[in-house]
């Protein structure tokens, strides 16, 4: 393996991370504040399709991009609403959202657009362009850094870098700001935040919000970014393993970016070598692309270490009387 | 006291709860631009109106009786077993490779042997993520959901390098012998001299599914071992306290749970393909998680909400031949159920629980 397939397969694992570590962060959010989401991949899942229909209508990225915050938003509305609001249990809640999303899009595309469930190919301007960063191409010869540069770290869309930024933003946010402490402190201990007269449903219902635009955005870079348009049940289990993920991460944003980095690199190295040829043996391309789930259940499991939830998580809060 | 009588709590609230998610998918129809009464006359014409859709719809039904029951053995014990899909398409390779082993003579001898293969496989595709429970803690939801992932890679390799007939471009297995068919319910009709559901895929295993409502519910109500189920299920540091092995339950509890979707390849595979072809399950193994909250996780309730939601399925397929809904309107319906009846429990519970309070003070006072 030479330097430029290298810096080809990381170039390729970072975009396949952005959608993982966007969604991570989005359950960091939720499950912070005590609220179980398993309905990641469905409202990433919505979001990639109103998203790239949108996209396609209007001609824009932009716009696309609010449908798609829009519609991940709405589902994580349902999601609060049965969760937080009505006690009910959170896991049914997201299962029902998974369905819903899978479903609802599908019955939506046929419908509107009658692809059998795709939206029509977004070309040009309807996609999220490539970001060339300044002095790319003129640094490029510089040995080693240069192709880093060039390739690795320039030439993404705005989405990738935004997912970036959000790691450094929710640590600030998390450890730093008023908000952030009663946020773990509500997924900690409930009581305690409501003792001192902070309401626990705004928290939670603005905890369910964030984690719905970061899916928002997720959805939208799977479906105008990552590739041109949605195609019926493309988020591919990635809400899940963007759970494990953040189990791995210990619900801790920078710790984050390494486990999705290390998701979007196995994909990536998947995609590249669909046979893996090992010498002795050749691992079948099955194996590969069901890699990424078998280590999700492997770090699940606790090999990599144990993982300690936020205490009050799955729990709904019933204020004292 | 409890707040409300048991009828309501066990008929009403689904109930109702049925009908919201029946309102909301109407609304779904009047959105896409059709008509809600015509969609449901298509159903109702499609899978209720002959013996040819009833045959259909109770070939459905069963396979939902087996998902259905699996979700509902696992709730018992508090575990929320999504890994039906994938257990029983590990059953229905277990089905394959028995089916194939052998000449078989006769259907009553490959049927329980081709059981047991079903189970065998469903119910090791279940072992994984009861054991990581068990002993790491790892979640079971989301472990069932990756083995589902999987279980579909693993089959697709099974299919295409090892059970796909040489010559054979399609990823399926060769046809099974002729000594593996099961009596289908058509046949078994005309035996007795009735011309019912001709062509139908409905057969023997329909009243195999039946008969696991029974045993199920003998086994949850009625063993020692059902007893320590629903104990672990309602408080585990009190069922450990009672000297119940938490290991021991989790581990049996997803073996049975894993055993009956295992089970469900009788249906589809033997009963139906007779070959194991890819995507054999067709999201059953999903279904059963409404059909099991649906009904209460009881037995009686699974058969009656399976054969609800194998009405919905048949109706869908006769919605999208006859009508522009697509099928996925079904996908819908059952996220909708699963929402209303599971999710917002409390949405529709909380407001009947305070009219039959103000009720029993008004018949008190």
């Amino acid at each position: 393996m030479d330097f430029p397939t290298i810096i080809q397969i990381l170039d390729s694992a970072v975009r396949l991370m952005t959608p993982l570590l966007l969604a991570c962060l989005a359950g960091l959010y939720s499950e912070r504040s005590g609220v179980f989401d398993i309905g990641l991949e469905g409202k990433m899942l919505m979001a990639a399709f109103t998203s790239a229909s949108i996209a396609f209508v209007t001609g824009s990225p932009w716009l696309g991009l609010l449908a798609g915050i829009g519609g991940a938003m709405l589902l994580s509305l349902i999601h609060g609403l049965a969760s937080i609001t009505f006690r009910g249990n959170q896991l049914i809640s997201g299962v029902a959202i998974n369905f819903l999303a899978s479903g609802m899009t599908v019955l939506l595309g046929i419908k509107i657009f009658g692809l059998g469930g795709r939206t029509p190919a977004l070309t040009g301007g309807g996609r999220f362009g490539e970001i060339t960063l300044p002095f790319a191409e003129t640094l490029r010869d510089v040995p080693l850094l240069g192709p880093i540069y060039a390739d690795l770290i320039s030439g993404h869309t705005i989405l990738v870098y935004v997912a970036f930024l959000c790691v450094p933003l929710t640590w600030w946010v998390l450890f730093r700001t008023r908000f952030g402490l009663r946020l773990r402190a509500v997924g900690e201990n409930p009581a305690s935040v409501d003792t001192a007269g902070v309401s626990v449903t705004r928290l939670r219902f603005v905890a369910v919000i964030i984690a719905g635009v970061l899916c928002g955005l997720a959805g939208a870079y799977l479906a105008t970014g990552l590739s041109a348009g949605f195609v019926k049940e493309m988020t591919a289990g990635r809400g899940f393993i963007a759970l494990a993920a953040l189990i791995f991460a210990k619900w801790r944003p920078v710790s984050a970016l390494g486990a999705t980095f290390l998701f979007g690199l196995l994909e990536a190295i998947a995609n590249r070598y669909p046979n893996l040829d090992l010498g002795v043996i050749t691992i079948p391309s099955m194996f590969m692309n069901a890699l990424p789930y078998i280590l999700t259940v492997i770090i699940l499991a606790g090999f990599v270490g144990r993982a300690i939830p936020p205490r009050a998580g799955g729990e709904p809060y019933v204020k004292e009387r | 006291m409890d707040k409300m009588p048991k009828w309501a709590d066990v008929i009403l609230t689904p109930l109702i709860s049925l009908v919201l998610a029946m309102a909301i998918s109407a609304l779904v129809i009047l959105a896409i631009g059709e008509s809600p009464t015509e969609a449901l006359k298509t159903m109702v014409d499609g899978a209720l109106g002959s013996s040819y859709g009833w045959g259909f719809t109770l070939y459905y039904t069963t396979n939902f009786i087996f998902t259905g029951l699996a979700v509902a053995v696992a709730y018992h014990a508090s575990l929320f077993n999504i890994g039906g899909e994938g257990q029983a398409m590990l059953g229905g390779l277990g089905v394959a490779l028995v089916a194939l082993a052998l000449p078989w003579p006769h259907w009553g001898i490959a049927l329980p042997a081709a059981m047991i293969g079903a189970a065998l496989f469903g119910a090791l595709w279940a072992l994984i993520p009861a054991w990581l429970q068990a002993k790491r803690g790892s979640h079971i939801v989301i472990t069932t959901i990756m083995f589902n992932f999987i279980a579909a890679a693993l089959l697709n390799y099974v299919l295409v390098n090892i059970l796909r007939p040489v010559g054979s471009m399609d990823p399926a297995s060769a046809r099974f012998p002729e000594g593996a068919h099961l009596p289908s319910l058509a046949d078994m009709a005309a035996g007795l001299g009735i011309e019912w559901g001709k062509n139908t895929p409905v057969n023997i295993t329909f009243f195999i599914a039946m008969l696991a409502c029974v045993l199920v519910w003998l086994l949850i109500w009625r063993t020692r071992l059902g007893y320590e189920i629903r104990a672990f299920g309602r408080s585990e540091p009190a069922a450990r306290y009672a000297g119940i092995n938490p290991v021991r339950i989790i581990v049996i509890t997803m073996l049975i749970s894993g055993a009956l979707a295992g089970l469900m390849a009788i249906n589809n595979v033997m009963g139906e393909a007779e070959r194991l072809v890819l995507n054999a399950v067709e999201g059953a193994g999903f279904i059963g998680i409404a059909v099991a909250l649906m009904g209460r996780n009881h037995p009686f309730g699974v058969f009656l909400a399976a054969l609800l939601f194998g009405f919905l399925y048949q109706g869908g397929g006769e919605l999208a031949l006859w009508t522009s809904i697509p099928r996925e309107l079904i996908v819908v319906i059952q996220a909708l159920v699963i929402l209303f009846t599971g999710a917002l429990d409390n949405m529709v519970r909380m407001p009947l629980e305070r009219i039959f309070l103000s009720m029993r003070k008004l018949g008190n006072g």
